[in-house]
């Protein structure tokens, strides 16, 4: 069964339509490259993926391992597995990434029916992954992402999709305001990741990230819809002609 | 179904009860009649078998309040209050009228001390079950109260203390707030009913937390509650008041006082949760909790803290104060105020250094949500020979929704030129992106803004003792549940 599915997918903010019947099919364990130019509605789609407020679903569906999701609440995606790391991630002063997380990670086990885990359990797993990844222990000291560095509220991102473990994480513009070092170790927290049951969904306006998160596919989406699918080749190709043969302005 | 209307469920419920039980029967006879007056407060007074003392000072205190004013410059709308129209002293509930076992309670509220994660033994207690003779003689209560006599600290009733020790009282009673301070603790002076009474010793430092749940004969301490804590010198004392637990009262007015005493080198902190009902989520009903909070630093080297959360009550005004007479004393105040659907919340604290090097610092969190309104009112007062004088304060202010306020109104009276006051403010808002993000990862709205919001409190929160500060931190959420979506 497919990871996820998207069929004729349309949405619309506040009556103007951005995403205009758009089709995606993804297998457990694949990485998917969506590139495309500003506007053509990439963010939407990771939003409207995700439940966001603020979008009208007014056509198509999208399964998740078969079963709609765009019925449900945020929370209740999040708890079937689908993760979404943010382009920009939010602060939540006062609240430490230790207490955000087990209450993430206790929220879903408890929507899955599983026992929450003690205090103890929950410290060593996040040691683990922070281990795994990289990351300063200190850093799950610090609120939420609150006085971060561009380069570590990414590298949080990763690690907050290390510790939640999804079967499909989509990753919204993670390179934008990154240098080419904190990119590299964003790439390689990422590529740590990859396994035969997760798939990701990459979104990038560049191709510069796909060097180092080398998609098994990569679409093109241009105007709400996807316009072009090709191997990891496709992405290489775009750089050097742009997006104008879409008919949009060439990637700046 | 949030927690504000199941304890709307809980308060019609368990009023209905005691209305059914207690207060319509013509035969209790241990009840005057509504209404204040001269004869009322020497009922009270000698229901209480007060000494002749206790009554004069009530007495002076009811004669110099048919002389004041309700006072108007709160921003916080109260309808008149009629105080012919009350009843000042109501017997001690006899064991018969009360819910025999935990089998007898309200589910609803079991439910709510569930959520709380409070101890089936203080659920009892809470609940005003009749505690049984055998189990209270074992009781922990009994144990802590022999253990604190061992070190010669004195932890009782008001009551007990006007009889056991009238010197103490009748030295200190008054010291800080005056029978004439103000309308509502000019009111309390003349009728209190009861409250706690601790004397901590020369340099004894008080062992365990001390809290009403240990007094004996905690309940029943009515609307006009007189608490009184005095510290040697060199002596230390953590004071706990109120509990997370919803509070239900058939009295609309509660005007209580407390009076800190700090020698030299003493150091009290005095922490309160306060979850009195609030009212339902159209404004109907609630506590007003009128209260005066004062302590004063008298000796060198001492130190007073306030902590308070304040999420129950229709209106709260309340302004626990610091009075930095000795040199090098310290003041603090940490507040933590939820006000949700039509609460109302004036309080602050004053700040009032006198002696060399006095040190204050604030800390006041406001949280809004519904169609509440609160208000940060504080005085800081730096007198001509305070030098060296320091004071901190901050205050954020949190909004939920766009129908709630939150005022600022800082009073800043420096007569001393060496004296440094810093005031900072913020008011901020619980944003859309903070509570998607937190759903995105699997915590439900209302956990998220629990979440925020604790976030937003922790300094303050972190003052409180530790068992408290879980509690509390659970208080939060609750207090909030159904602000959002």
């Amino acid at each position: 069964m497919a990871m996820l599915e998207i069929k004729d997918l349309r949405a619309e903010i506040e009556g103007t339509e951005i995403l205009k019947g758009l089709n995606l099919s993804m297998d457990p364990g694949e990485v998917h490259a969506i590139m495309g130019p500003n506007g053509s509605g990439k963010s939407t789609l990771a939003h409207v993926l995700t439940g966001r407020d603020g979008y009208e679903v007014t056509g198509g569906d999208a399964l998740f391992q078969g079963q709609s999701i765009l019925e449900m609440e945020p929370e209740e995606r999040a708890a079937v597995g689908l993760f979404l790391a943010f382009q920009y991630p939010v602060e939540i002063p006062g609240v430490t990434m230790t207490t955000f997380l087990k209450e993430a990670v206790n929220s879903i086990r408890k929507a899955r029916g599983e026992d929450e885990l003690d205090a103890m359990k929950f410290t060593k797993q996040l040691r683990e992954r922070c281990k795994l990844l990289n990351i300063p222990e200190d850093m799950m000291r610090r609120s939420v992402n609150t006085g971060f560095s561009g380069g570590e509220k990414k590298r949080a991102e990763v690690l907050q999709m290390a510790a939640l473990e999804p079967k499909l994480a989509v990753l919204d513009e993670t390179d934008s305001g990154l240098d080419i070092d904190a990119l590299k170790t964003v790439a390689d927290g990422v590529n740590r990741l990859r396994s035969p049951e997760r798939s990701m969904l990459v979104i990038t306006h560049y191709q510069r990230l796909l060097n180092y998160i080398v998609p098994d596919h990569v679409h093109v989406m241009v105007k709400g819809q996807i316009v072009k699918s090709g191997g990891k080749d496709l992405a290489h190709e775009l750089e050097a002609e742009g997006y104008a043969q879409f008919g949009e302005e060439k990637a700046a | 179904m949030g927690a504000t209307a199941e304890t709307v469920e809980q308060v019609q419920e368990v009023t209905g009860q005691k209305y059914k039980y207690g207060f319509v029967t013509e035969i209790d006879e241990e009840r005057p009649p509504k209404g204040l007056n001269e004869d009322i407060i020497r009922f009270i007074s000698q229901k209480k078998e007060e000494p002749e003392w206790m009554l004069e000072w009530r007495l002076k205190a009811y004669r110099h309040w048919l002389t004041m004013k309700h006072p108007s410059w709160q921003k916080c709308s109260i309808p008149p209050i009629d105080f012919q129209d009350a009843y000042y002293y109501a017997a001690p509930k006899q064991d018969k009228d009360r819910p025999q076992s935990l089998d007898d309670v309200d589910p609803k509220l079991l439910e709510t001390y569930e959520k709380l994660g409070i101890p089936l033994q203080e659920q009892e207690m809470l609940a005003g079950v009749a505690v049984d003779a055998v189990f209270d003689s074992v009781s922990v209560a009994t144990t802590y109260k022999a253990k604190l006599e061992e070190q010669g600290i004195i932890f009782c009733s008001m009551s007990e203390a006007i009889h056991n020790h009238p010197d103490l009282v009748k030295q200190y009673l008054g010291s800080v707030v005056p029978y004439s301070d103000n309308f509502f603790a000019t009111l309390n002076s003349a009728v209190f009913t009861d409250g706690s009474f601790v004397y901590i010793p020369k340099g004894v430092k008080c062992p365990m937390e001390l809290s009403t749940y240990f007094r004996i004969n905690a309940e029943n301490t009515g609307q006009f509650e007189r608490t009184l804590i005095i510290a040697e010198e060199g002596s230390s004392v953590s004071y706990l008041e109120g509990c997370t637990a919803p509070q239900r009262d058939e009295n609309q007015l509660h005007a209580a006082v407390v009076e800190l005493v700090a020698l030299d080198n003493a150091e009290i902190k005095y922490s309160t949760v306060q979850n009195w009902f609030p009212g339902d989520e159209n404004g109907v009903g609630g506590i007003y909790n009128f209260v005066t909070k004062r302590g004063a630093c008298r000796g060198d080297n001492s130190k007073i803290a306030w902590t308070q959360v304040e999420t129950g009550s229709a209106v709260t005004w309340k302004y626990p104060s610091c009075i930095l007479q000795g040199d090098n004393s310290v003041g603090e105040f940490y507040s933590i105020a939820i006000t949700n659907n039509y609460q109302q919340a004036d309080t602050g604290t004053k700040m009032i250094h006198l002696g060399k090097n006095t040190k204050s610092r604030i800390v006041s969190k406001g949280i809004s949500a519904g169609h509440a309104d609160q208000t940060y009112r504080g005085l800081v007062r730096v007198s001509p020979k305070a030098d060296g004088a320091h004071n901190f304060t901050q205050c954020d202010s949190l909004l939920i929704g766009d129908t709630c306020g939150a005022h600022t109104v800082p009073y800043i009276e420096s007569r001393n030129n060496q004296a440094r006051v810093e005031h900072e403010a913020t008011t901020s808002k619980i944003s859309e992106d903070q509570l998607f993000y937190c759903r995105q990862r699997g915590i439900s709205e209302e956990d998220a803004v629990a979440l925020v919001v604790n976030g937003f409190c922790r300094e303050v929160l972190q003052q409180l003792p530790m068992e408290f500060a879980v509690e509390a931190q659970k208080l939060v959420g609750i207090s909030l549940e159904g602000s959002v979506g």
